[in-house]
This record gives C-alpha cells, structure tokens and sequence, in this order.
C-alpha cells in the first residue's frame, strides 16, 4: 500500500498514512486531486480505479470515505478487506464509531491503524490482537515514567 | 502563563468557526501560544502542544516548527509523548529533510526498550519511514529483533525488514539466517509478516527464490491447515479463516512456482482445492478465488486446471457484484493471448459488459472485446462494436474507432462489409477519428478496386447529409476528386448526380464554416482533380482562380499553383492529376511540391531525365515548398557574370575552347570561402538543358579552406552541339560549423564566347 486516506463528503480530510517518501506539497496535490476524484462518482460505480499510475480502492462508509493507493501486483478484492477489518476495529475501539469520534480522537485512529498496518502490510490479522494491544499501550500512558532500560 | 488548552477543546472551538477567514484567525492564534511555548521548553504541555498542531496540520495549515519539538517527545521517557512524538515524526516529517535523520539514536535506544510498545513504536516507525541511511544504521538492530520469540515484536520486525530492503537491497542478505524457522510459527501475525518478507525476498533476488523454493511444500501444508480446520473465532472473516494470510501464501507459491515445473506440480492440488472449496458469496471468499486464478495461470499448471480458473473467471463475470466483474475483465485481459480459446468461450459475457454503467468495466470490456474478435466472429462481433460506438461516452469513442479500423482490416469477410463497417464508423463518430486514419482509409479505398463506385456513392449521400465530421468530410472528398467520373457516369446503384451538384457540394465545403482549413484543402484538390474528369471545366478554373485570392495562404498557394497549371501545362496537368500516377498518394505535400517545381521549371531543363547529374527533385523536400521556389528567385539576384556568392562561398566560372572538339566548352569552377570555418564534404553538381550534353570531372578535394587559404577546382565539360545558349542549373552541398548546408543556384548568363 502507498497511501490511505480518509475524508468526508466535504473533501476534509480525517487522515492521512502515508507510507512512501513524498514532500508535503506533493501530499497535498494528491490528496486533493484524488478526493476530487472519489467525489465526483457516482455511487454505482465499482470501487476500483486507475488513478495517474496508481491503483486506487476506495468504499464508502456512512460519511467517511476510507481510500488505498496499492501496487500493481496487489490484490484490490483483498485491500476491500483490509479496509473493512480497519473500521471493524474502530467501532469496537470506539463502541459503534462514527466520523465524529475520529475527528475528536484522530490520534487514536492512527494508533489504531499502526498496529493493524505496518510499512503499508498487515501485521495481525486477528481483530483481539490488535485490539488487546491498543488496550495495553493506552494503559501504559497511566503510567507516570517508563523504566530506563 | 495558563495552561495551553486541551487537544478535544482545541478541536471543538475551531469547528465553531463559521468561516474559512475564522478558522485562520484562530489557528493562528493557537500557533502563536504554541510556538511561544515551545520556545519556553515546557515539558510538560509539549505533547498536548504537538498533538494540536497535528490536528492543525490535518487541516492543512503549516507545522513545521513543530518537527525538533517531535524529537524532544520522542526522546522522552513517558509513553504518552513518544506515542504523540512517533506519530508526529511520521506525519510532519519526510526523508527528505535533515532533521529526521536525529531521530536515528532515539529509535535505535527505543528498539532496545525494555518495554515491548516501546519497540513497537520504534519499529512501526522505522517501518514507515525509514531513510536508506537510518536503515543502514539500524539493519542489525531490526534483524536481532526478527530472531526474538517475541511474537508481538517478530512480525513488527519482519515487515520492518521489508522496508529496509525496499530501501537498501544490499541488506538483504543479513536477513536471510533469522528467516530459518519464520514458517513454524504458530502466530499467524507472524506468519503473514514472514511471508510477506520472503516475498519481497524472492521478487528481488533470483538466488532467494531458489534458496525459498524448498518452503513450497510447509506453505501448502498451511495453507491446507487453514481451509482444512474448523472455525477458528479469532481468525474467522464470513466463515473463512484468516484470509489475508490465504492471499499472501498464494501470492508466494506464485512467485515460487513461476517458470518450476516441480514446484507447479506440488501445488496442483491445493490450488485446485481451493479454487473449488472456497465459498463465493461474499467478497473474501472471491478475494481468496481471485489470488488462486491469478496463481494458477501464472504457474506451470496443468491445462485442467487453467480451464478451471478461467470457468471461474467467467462466473465471476456473471456476478451481481460489479467490483467483482472488474477483477474479471482485468485477469481475462491478461490471460487472452495465452488462453485465447478458453476465454473465446466467455465471449458473449464479456460482450454484455459492454453495456455496463460502470466506465472502468465497459473500457476493459472493450479492450477484451477487440482482442476476441476473429475470422469466425467478425460480423457479430462488430455488429456489438458498432452498436457500443454509436453509444458509449466520448471517451471511448477514439479507441474504439481505431480499434474497429484495425479488427476491420485483419479480418473483414468481404470488401464491401469493410468499407460499409468504414463508413458506419465515419457517419457515426466521424469526430473522433483520429487523424491519422484519414490517409490510411484513402489507401483502403485505393486497393479495393472493385469498390470504387459504391465507395464513392455512399460517400457523396453521407456528405449530402452531414459536413460537421471532419475525417468524413475528407475522405469523402478525395474519393469524389478521385472517382468523380464513376459517381456521375451511372455506375452507380441509385441515382446518380449530375456534374454541377457534385461541384455545389465541393465547393459548399469550402465556403462552410464547418471546415477546417484541412478539409477546405481536400475539397479544393478534389475540385481541381475534377478538371479531368469533368466537362465543366469553366466552371472548375473559375473557382480556382477565386481562391488564388483567399486569405488561407495555403488555400490561396494551391489556387494560385493549379491556375499555373491550367495555363501553362494542360498536357502536364493531365499526367500530374491522372489516376495512375504515383503522384496519387494523397501525400498533398508531395503533389504540392511536385506542382511546384512545374511552376518554376522552365522548359529548358529535363527535370524527368538526366545525364550524370542527379536530378533535383531526389533530393531536398522541403516542407513548406514555397521557400524552395522562393530560394531560386533569390539567388538569381546575387548572380553576376560567372560568380556565384553565397554566405561566404564563392565560385567563379572560367571558360576555355577545348581542342580538337569546338562544340566542347571546358568550364573550371574555383570555389573559395572567406568564413573562418572550413566548408567541408563540398559536393557541386550541375544540371543542363536537354539539349546539351554535360561531364563533371572531379575535384580537386571536397574541402573548401576557410578564410580563402586554398580553393576547390573542378572541370566541366559541356558537349553543345545545337550552339544553343548555355544555361546551367548547380546544387552546391557542404557542411559548415557542423551543420549541412544546401543551394540551389541558376547560371544563365555565361559569356557568349563560351558556347558559340
């Protein structure tokens, strides 16, 4: 995976995982080119597009759009899975999530998708294990200072 | 100083902001409290701080003097800032800046961590955005981490891995000890991290790939293990357990099994499991059948089970879900060429896609379409091209022309199917054509003898119903230029019009609006073209000489030059526009020049022969043919008694009687140059009335030294027995300053003592 971005239906962005090297300008060309892009299609289309030289797989969830740039040898069937798998362990995170919780705890977003997706790849594919690990790294923000090691 | 305010109230009181201009002001408040924060080196709201600006940064505003107060947080020794730390790392800062590079200590120390979330955040990190040089520095720290039985930290580790051989391939091979036992892990965290590493492993390196094929028969155990186990809750997604990791063993017997027949065979069997045991009604399952077909055609698998994937392939083209269809058309687009025969057989399905609503589906459709049509299909084929031509969106309609032109060409069944399928595509989307067509159709219609007459028809009924298209336009009114005696003369099925509508049509063009000057071209070539097939030829000199006056310079340089014909040359006009000249490729560049040049000849020059003098007309083609008319008049300014001058070059011209012949005058040319450069490769060649008879000895050398320090001489020899009055045309060609250099000069004034 290049990138993942979640907008809503206002084209504002909720968030941004960029997992190849490119400026901050060039972030933000894409970024609006693309949501430009999503927007403008119409709701019967499929969810796969070519995109400059890009794969693009995107679905639409209430008013967030989650959208994947993949590689060409990746599977886009797949990719609609991982997007799904992200946003079942945002609404048990979160209890029935919807946009608003991740507008007010985007940090957490990321957390959560950091330990789901590394470098682009899954890194667990079972929902507890994620979840369990968001759970015992929240804790350890209880904790006043970490041992030096 | 009050404590800077929280991220939450932060968020909520921007999003109060009715406007863009309040949301600015506001922002810009809070940065002005950050910053100043930051410059006193609060601790203890640096990670509040950051967190806002990262919440402002989302919004697009700009948060760069928050990058070093990210290292601080990093550095720190609570969770909670290297949490926010990391995070801003990786969202403020890029490899391309200097700063990141700092971050380099923090992360080798966090990897080192004694609490595994720490590592966790350091490698996650170092995962996403690792520079080649951070990752040289850090290779062995990830590597020692790949070893550890930690599965938390261990599939962290391997995808970590994969960055930093995307980044340093090099590396790559330090990895390869710690990859031993990867596969015997039960964790299926680190099973899908391990088999992603030795992916990426073996798509770079053909040596992995031979080391890693050995691994074929422990994957196909797992995968077995997987389909063949019970409901496994943790793991389960719709009744399939653990999908992703379905799709990445697949992906890797793929890579294994490519171009090994031995490695093919071991998996025959699983996949043929797979492709028949998965569960197709919901996306995962397609999602895992989609890997298997791509595995399998790509593999040297059996042909059974190559039928097999493209079966499934076709059923995926019947599926409800249009993202499926997709998948479908892509794969079978892939595999056409070589499983042509097995994919023929979904032919009516693909067909159907064409009428999908989706622009993506149709546009692979279309492609999959062309590139099933044969000789056997051809006419139903295209029975469905045309129908999806006349009414698929703009954006198809150029490839879908060209590509029906082409289908056309290679497998039409009869002449006249072709050049009606032709016609269909002009009438239907004459305006999308691409321009190049044009000329190949014109060649089209010049082989397809037979055909002329009903060709030209159809074309002048389509031109009597629509001008708007231009390639239509065009073609049409070359092949009434053409064929215009067969439209008028009855050879024609219907009606056929007299001379005087055929002209109000051509000329209607010319005056319309609607053509381009391209097409005004056409049609005026086509007009004159008439004047030999047509009686009205009064009528056709008329509306020449009219256009010698257009605006259109290139309207008004072809009137002007047909009228030059029309007076001078009437017997030439007749070969020069007749049909079994070779002037006859459309090439109006090449009839243009030509037409040119008879303009300008005058008749003492044999432009069609030659003694041993290479006749101009091979050799400079200039592309706007006017200037070399234009050149010509030039020169004969320049000229004075026997000297030419030219851009530094000069040739004098010296005469002598040669004995025993009278009738032979010997004329020596002393080419010199005054530039500073020397004029090398100088070739001079002449050409002589028909009259005459001419011989170029050589020259003395073919370079003329610069700055006059040396000359080039050459003798010739001209034979005049009718002692006529000699006139000489010369082509001069050297090369100056590394650039060739071409002229064309007329000497016509030599001394009479020279030829009497």
């Amino acid at each position: 995976m290049q990138f993942m971005l979640l907008f809503s239906r206002q084209g504002k962005l909720r968030l941004q995982k960029w997992y190849v090297p490119l400026s901050d300008k060039e972030r933000k060309k894409i970024s609006r080119d693309l949501v430009q892009t999503i927007l403008a299609r119409k709701p019967k289309m499929c969810s796969f597009l070519e995109w400059r030289d890009l794969k693009i797989v995107y679905k639409r969830y209430a008013s967030l759009y989650f959208c994947c740039a993949v590689e060409d040898q990746d599977n886009e069937l797949i990719t609609l899975e991982i997007i799904h798998r992200y946003v079942e362990l945002l609404d048990k995170y979160f209890g029935s999530v919807c946009e608003l919780d991740i507008i007010f705890n985007f940090e957490k977003a990321y957390f959560i998708l950091d330990e789901f997706l590394l470098g682009g790849e899954a890194q667990e594919t079972s929902k507890k294990n994620v979840l369990k690990a968001i759970e015992q790294a929240d804790l350890l923000q209880e904790v006043r200072l970490l041992t030096d090691p | 100083m009050p404590a800077p305010i929280r991220l939450r109230e932060l968020i909520r009181t921007i999003r109060t902001a009715r406007t863009q201009a309040e949301e600015r002001e506001m922002i810009q408040k809070e940065c002005a409290a950050i910053r100043s924060s930051f410059r006193e080196e609060d601790n203890t709201y640096r990670c509040r701080n950051v967190a806002k600006l990262l919440y402002m940064h989302m919004l697009g505003y700009p948060a760069h003097f928050g990058q070093l107060e990210c290292l601080k947080l990093i550095a720190s020794q609570k969770f909670t800032d290297k949490r926010i730390g990391y995070l801003g790392a990786m969202l403020l800062l890029d490899e391309r800046q200097d700063v990141h590079l700092l971050m380099t200590n923090c992360i080798k120390n966090d990897l080192n961590h004694s609490t595994q979330y720490v590592q966790g955040l350091a490698l996650c990190t170092l995962g996403c955005m690792g520079s080649s040089e951070m990752c040289r520095d850090l290779a062995g720290e990830v590597e020692k981490l790949l070893k550890t039985s930690n599965s938390y930290l261990r599939k962290k580790a391997a995808l970590c891995a994969v960055h930093v051989i995307r980044k340093v391939p090099e590396l790559m091979e330090m990895f390869l000890p710690a990859t031993k036992n990867l596969l015997s892990e039960k964790n299926h965290g680190v099973l899908h991290t391990s088999v992603v590493l030795l992916t990426e492993m073996c798509e770079r390196s053909p040596d992995m790939l031979l080391h890693f094929r050995k691994l074929v028969p422990q994957l196909v155990r797992i995968l077995k293990n997987l389909i063949m186990s019970g409901y496994s809750p943790e793991h389960d997604v719709s009744g399939i357990s653990d999908p992703f990791l379905q799709v990445r063993i697949l992906r890797l017997l793929r890579i294994l099994g490519r171009s090994d027949d031995d490695s093919s065979e071991a998996m025959n069997d699983i996949l043929a499991q797979v492709a028949t045991n998965t569960e197709t009604s919901k996306n995962v399952g397609n999602a895992i059948l989609y890997e298997t077909v791509l595995t399998i055609m790509d593999i040297k698998s059996e042909s059974g089970l190559r039928v097999l994937a493209i079966n499934i392939l076709g059923r995926f083209l019947l599926n409800n879900d249009k993202n499926i269809r997709y998948v479908a058309l892509t794969s079978l687009l892939k595999t056409v060429q070589t499983d042509h025969n097995a994919v023929q057989r979904h032919r009516s399905t693909i067909v159907d896609c064409l009428k999908d609503l989706d622009v993506s589906i149709k546009r692979r459709a279309m492609e999959l379409s062309f590139a099933l049509v044969n000789g056997n299909n051809i006419r139903g084929m295209m029975k469905e091209l045309l129908y999806f031509l006349d009414s698929c969106d703009p954006e198809f309609k150029a490839d879908c022309a060209s590509g029906v032109f082409l289908a056309a060409e290679k497998y039409a069944p009869s002449k006249r199917w072709h050049i009606d399928t032709i016609m269909r595509v002009l009438t239907t989307a004459g305006s999308y054509v691409r321009d190049d067509s044009v000329p190949n159709l014109i060649q089209l219609i010049t082989n397809s003898v037979e055909m002329h007459a009903y060709t030209v028809q159809r074309l002048y009924k389509a031109l009597l119903d629509d001008i708007s298209q231009q390639p239509l336009v065009q073609v049409s009114s070359w092949c009434i230029g053409e064929y215009g005696d067969l439209l008028v003369s009855g050879q024609c099925e219907e009606e056929e019009p007299i001379q005087d509508e055929v002209l109000d049509v051509l000329e209607g063009l010319l005056v319309s609006n609607l053509s381009t000057p391209v097409t005004r071209g056409y049609s005026l070539t086509a007009i004159m073209k008439l004047s030999t097939r047509f009686s009205s030829v009064n009528r056709i000199k008329k509306v020449v000489s009219i256009y010698g006056s257009s605006i259109d310079v290139e309207l008004q340089q072809r009137a002007v030059e047909y009228n030059a014909l029309f007076k001078k040359y009437d017997h030439m006009s007749t070969v020069v526009l007749s049909k079994s000249s070779l002037f006859y490729r459309f090439n109006l560049h090449v009839l243009y020049y030509l037409v040119s040049l008879l303009f300008q000849a005058n008749d003492l020059l044999d432009l069609l022969g030659g003694n041993d003098v290479v006749p101009v007309i091979q050799t400079t083609l200039p592309t706007k043919p006017a200037s070399a008319g234009g050149e010509l008049l030039d020169l004969l300014g320049d000229l004075s008694l026997s000297t030419y001058s030219k851009n530094g070059l000069k040739i004098e011209f010296t005469f002598e009687r040669a004995n025993p012949n009278p009738n032979i005058a010997v004329i020596t040319i002393h080419a010199t140059n005054t530039t500073e450069a020397d004029m090398t490769e100088f070739v001079f060649q002449a050409a002589v009335p028909k009259t005459f008879q001419l011989q170029l000895l050589s020259p003395s050398s073919n370079i003329v030294p610069a700055l006059n320090q040396g000359s080039v001489t050459q003798v010739i020899r001209v034979l005049n027995p009718q002692k006529q009055q000699l006139r000489m045309r010369v082509k001069l060609t050297y090369t100056h300053k590394g650039s060739p250099v071409q002229d064309l000069a007329e000497v016509n004034n030599f001394p009479p003592q020279s030829w009497q």
